[in-house]
């Protein structure tokens, strides 16, 4: 994916993400959310922002082998993009569809895997955008518009 | 309405964010699943869930979630209650019920504004 350096001037931030770490889950969404404050962001726009990272990044923590999580902050919109190492969603389609999850017991227990996080983040953001690759992995864009 | 005064009315523990105790508090929400809380989760509300690791700070935390009460008095990690305490998320923990608390709390108007 490259980005299309004529109109966009502004920030990037990137984060790491570990997969399987639950201690650390939440993390990159919080820091998104701390810096979109700082930088004056409406209230509704860093919601609806705050909820796509959050989904996004227990999903990678959840079901990848890890990833990175990108923000774009330009002064029309946020870009936020999620790229992960796989190992890729079978049925894309499906796994839009609210309710449908393949989280493991274990997970279920702990309250994830409700099926509804792919969903919050279309809601959410004004683009979106995944596609995904079983053995590739996935990538996830939102839009949120200024 | 404000926490303090809620939690005069229940029994209770704080466990985490004594200091905010004065926060003001408009709707609550009751529900264990955590993407249907981020779906749903009322902001500058009450949050009442069975769920007690970390990442139920990370929630309320995004959704500027004002208090979390955990019912039936069950034990709550002490990880959760640390980032609790660094994040300023007020947890206090109840021997009612969900079903009980959410009674109680809409009794007193919580999220019963008309």
């Amino acid at each position: 994916m490259t980005v299309e350096s004529n109109e966009y001037i502004g920030m990037i931030h990137s984060y790491e993400i570990e997969a399987g770490n639950f201690t650390k889950a939440g993390e990159a969404a919080s820091s998104i959310k701390r810096l979109l404050r700082q930088l004056g962001v409406d209230a509704n726009v860093i919601r609806r922002v705050s909820i796509a990272a959050y989904e996004a990044e227990m999903n990678m923590v959840i079901h990848s082998i890890g990833g990175n999580i990108q923000i774009e902050i330009s002064p029309k919109a946020i870009v936020f993009k999620a790229v992960d190492e796989g190992p890729g969603i079978e049925d894309v389609n499906l796994a839009m569809e609210e309710g449908f999850s393949t989280a493991k017991e274990w997970a279920r227990e702990l309250g994830f895997g409700a099926g509804m996080g792919l969903p919050n983040i279309k809601r959410c953001s004004d683009e979106f955008h995944i596609q995904s690759e079983v053995g590739q992995g996935t990538y996830l864009e939102a839009k949120f518009i200024l | 309405m404000r926490i303090n005064d809620l939690i005069k009315k229940i029994p209770h523990t704080i466990l985490a964010g004594e200091e905010f105790l004065n926060r003001e508090i408009k709707s609550g929400y009751c529900c264990d699943l955590l993407s249907r809380v981020m779906a749903h989760g009322p902001r500058n509300g009450i949050w009442i869930t069975v769920q007690t690791h970390v990442n139920i700070i990370a929630i309320a935390t995004l959704l500027d979630i004002s208090c979390i009460i955990i019912p039936e008095d069950i034990s709550v990690d002490p990880n959760t209650i640390a980032k609790a305490n660094e994040e300023e998320v007020v947890v206090i923990s109840s021997p009612l019920t969900a079903f009980e608390l959410a009674g109680r709390l809409y009794e007193m108007g919580v999220g019963n504004q008309k």
